[in-house]
């Protein structure tokens, strides 16, 4: 039991080490550390990040199983306009959040119907959903922003958050709470083991006995759960919803989640590092600007920093096969 | 692992200057191993390997598995680099031919052959014709290799360590995939190479076939080598006491069992039985013959249920998850045995998975193992513990021994045997025929997709169960 968990700890290492290079390397460079590494930029960059890591939150789900998800930017989009247009229409906030979510889980479901039952490969499956889903957002909408009234829920990822007491923007915590349970689940439940087993040996997991048509489509479905709360955070953070927003968001979930170990091969992959991997992004983003460097600069490192974080994940993973060949 | 077909491609792995020196024992001697030692982390794999093979010789290399065999196969093919010990080398290239062939399924038969070494265009075909030709194939140098049936790709195989001009030839269990007939004829073209003056080491499970086909013989058990010398100097029980080091258990006795009710009764178009309680029934025949489609459609009458456990043949390509641990990999059919509202308890699955391996003998640090990491014949071993495990009332097992070594089979032989003792009903597919005659209470041969009629074991002879599976073939 304790090797077992020295070895995931050992697995989320390099991205760890990452981190803390990316951090301690930006507190060099402003020449501020303690600006940089205070708790008022920290705050900044964590509710930069709460998008990209509730995503990842979905997409690590999905990437052990093997599969991908491309549809996640117009599922944020259309979710989070379809929770501005329910408070609009006068819903409880909660109704509104939940309506949201649950549209994210319905465009998973048929994600996950689209390859199961018709046998669509989830990259083509989903690279159509991200059409789909961004046209249903522009009809929504109507084409235009939608203004949502003011609520709490516009609360829920601001960078200060109006109790002191917080310290960080209910949505950080909420991240961080759901980050554990996803964490627990797929480690220590029998849906978690299986989506492992899809992921590294589909028909092993069929002689199992395993229903992996019912498994993909609940793969899908509860990713697009998370999806779809990302969309309402991201309704929150603009107050309105917009079909135009969260364009090309996928790549960078499915990033982070690669820079934290998961292998899109299927069967590996951990939440943490994909928290990891999704820190490690805003990290960069915000030090970038904070050094005044054009955007530009920023896509340049962060486009090196995902292959480097994969080349490096994939030598130590062929030193420990050599090691125990 | 993709490599290369030969892995000669890779430079070789002796240098002249480093370890290697040109031999001063004449022209004979082509190969020298003194001493070579090989570690992996905390891991020793090899702990003192010494060799000899002579120019043309056929050389057997036996061993359980995890003894070191491939290691040395790998240091050989220049894949490792040994951390002690000489090899001595007289020259010239070196090619493995590995267990799982390497070839690119959908290039031409051709361009596989003369990978990394293309001469041009126009010479391609002809020269891989001229090669596949030396060796009385007709196959089609044009044709998808994919397309190309295991004995044929194997001949590919060998043909591109031909074209790379390989001196030693490394054969890794090159029969563990092929039916009696392309073996003779596999064993036919070592008889060629041998001519030429090529040497191969040649590693196999079977004793039978090592006799047949080879010279000399080396023993590896647990990393060294404890024997070598002339296969007509050592007794068969001699050779399987240096390998495991231990005396095997008789397998059971079939007679003692009594059989059941039905349990399965299977009604197909082109094969039908009944398959009762407490009997361990066996279905012969050809690769290529139905066998393995045949067990797929037992299964699916039953895909999602638990009353049917499936072992398949292709033990990496769906029986196990190679990243997840042996005890999720045992106990993944029946997660319920050890898991309450969805939560999977890990010590009760430790507990259990512990049991599971004590019964058969699986080598590893402990549960928590990634199956990756374990020998061929311990993965196999945990590949058939999930049937334990899962406990199912019919099993079905394509190729339960497949390339796992004496020692191994035993354990699951004598695993087998209790099962049915149980009152499980056991469905067998082998190729090796001694193993069907060893377990089963009935035999049925298969034939071009059809299953003949079953008969008690004592009914057949080896020769008969050959003669129905070519009958009406031929």
């Amino acid at each position: 039991m304790k090797r077992f968990a020295l070895r995931s700890l050992t697995s989320i290492l390099a991205p760890l080490f990452g981190l803390i290079g990316v951090a301690v390397l930006f507190a060099f460079l402003t020449g501020a550390p303690e600006r940089y590494l205070s708790t008022a930029n920290l705050r900044v960059v964590l509710a930069q990040t709460v998008i990209v890591a509730i995503g990842a939150l979905g997409m690590t789900l999905i990437i052990i199983s093997a599969g991908i998800d491309l549809s996640v930017g117009s599922a944020i989009a259309l979710t989070s306009v379809i929770t501005a247009v329910a408070l609009r229409e006068g819903f409880q906030p909660v109704l509104a959040i939940a309506m949201g979510i649950l549209a994210g889980g319905l465009i998973g479901l048929v994600n996950g119907l689209a390859i199961t039952a018709l046998r669509v490969v989830p990259f083509i499956a989903t690279l159509g959903m991200l059409g789909v889903a961004r046209g249903l957002a522009k009809w929504v909408a109507n084409q235009q922003t939608v203004n949502a009234p003011a609520t709490w829920i516009h609360e829920l990822a601001v960078t200060f958050p109006s109790k002191p007491w917080m310290l960080f923007a209910p949505g950080v915590w909420l991240t961080i709470a759901l980050a554990v349970l996803m964490t627990l689940v797929l480690r220590n439940t029998v849906f978690g083991r299986r989506v492992f087993a899809l992921g590294s040996n589909e028909a092993a997991a069929r002689a199992c006995g395993i229903n992996t048509t019912r498994l993909k489509i609940r793969v899908y479905s509860i990713a697009g759960l998370f999806f779809g709360l990302a969309g309402v955070t991201q309704m929150s953070r603009l107050r309105q919803g917009d079909p135009t927003v969260a364009v090309g968001v996928e790549l960078d979930i499915i990033a982070a989640v690669v820079i934290g170990g998961g292998s899109l091969n299927g069967g590996e992959g951990s939440i943490a590092g994909a928290m990891i991997g999704a820190l490690v992004m805003s990290l960069l983003r915000n030090g970038c600007q904070q050094m005044g460097w054009p955007n530009y600069v920023q896509e340049i490192i962060i486009g090196v920093i995902i292959v480097v974080a994969v080349a490096a994940d994939r030598y130590r993973a062929a030193r420990a096969a050599e090691a125990s060949a | 692992m993709k490599l290369p077909v030969a892995s000669s491609q890779l430079p070789v792995p002796v240098r002249p200057g480093e370890n290697a020196r040109a031999t001063g024992n004449g022209p004979l001697m082509t190969l020298r191993l003194h001493d070579i030692t090989k570690r992996f982390g905390p891991t020793v794999a090899l702990a003192g390997v010494s060799l000899e093979m002579n120019a043309g010789e056929v050389h057997a290399l036996v061993g359980e598995n995890g003894a070191g065999k491939s290691t040395l196969m790998n240091i050989l093919s220049g894949l490792y680099r040994q951390d002690g010990g000489t090899i001595e080398f007289g020259g010239g290239r070196i090619a493995h031919i590995h267990q799982e062939l390497a070839l690119c399924p959908h290039l031409p038969v051709a361009e596989n052959i003369f990978l990394g070494i293309e001469p041009k265009r126009r010479e391609l075909f002809e020269r891989a014709a001229a090669l596949l030709h030396q060796f009385g194939r007709d196959i089609d140098p044009r044709k998808r290799t994919g397309d190309l049936s295991l004995a044929d790709q194997q001949v590919v195989e060998i043909c591109r360590a031909l074209a790379l001009d390989a001196r030693v030839i490394l054969m890794d269990e090159p029969t563990s995939s092929l039916q009696r007939a392309n073996v003779e004829r596999l064993f036919r073209l070592i008889h060629q190479l041998r001519e030429r003056g090529i040497t191969i080491l040649y590693i196999s499970h079977f004793l039978e076939e090592i006799r047949e086909i080879a010279d000399r013989y080396t023993v590896l058990r647990d990393g060294a080598s404890v024997g070598s010398g002339a296969l007509k100097d050592v007794s068969d029980a001699q050779l399987i006491t240096m390998m495991v080091g231990r005396t095997l258990e008789p397998l059971g006795d079939s007679a003692t069992r009594r059989l059941g009710d039905s349990l399965l009764s299977v009604n197909f178009p082109h094969a039908s039985f009944d398959l009762h309680a407490g009997e361990i029934f066996g279905i012969a025949g050809l690769i290529g013959s139905g066998r393995t489609e045949l067990v797929r459609a037992i299964f699916a009458l039953d895909p999602h249920g638990r009353r049917f456990g499936y072992l398949s043949e292709d033990r990496k390509g769906e029986g196990l998850a190679l990243q997840m641990s042996i005890a999720d990999n045992v106990t993944m059919s029946r997660f319920e045995t050890c898991s309450r509202g969805g939560w999977i308890d890990r010590a009760k699955q430790n507990r259990q998975t512990e049991r599971v391996m004590q019964r058969l003998r699986v080598k590893a640090s402990g549960p928590q193992a990634k199956v990756v990491w374990l020998s061929g014949g311990n993965q196999q071993k945990v590949a058939f513990g999930r049937l334990l495990h899962q406990d199912p009332d019919v099993l079905l097992l394509d190729e339960p021994a497949r390339g796992i070594d004496i020692g191994s089979k035993a354990d699951v032989a004598r695993e087998i045997t209790a099962l049915a003792a149980a009152g499980k009903a056991i469905l067998i597919v082998s190729s090796y025929l001694p193993e069907l005659f060893a377990l089963c209470d009935r035999i049925a041969v298969m034939t071009r997709g059809r299953l003949s009629e079953a008969r008690p074991t004592s009914e057949w002879t080896p020769e008969t169960v050959m003669q129905t599976a070519i009958g009406s073939a031929a």
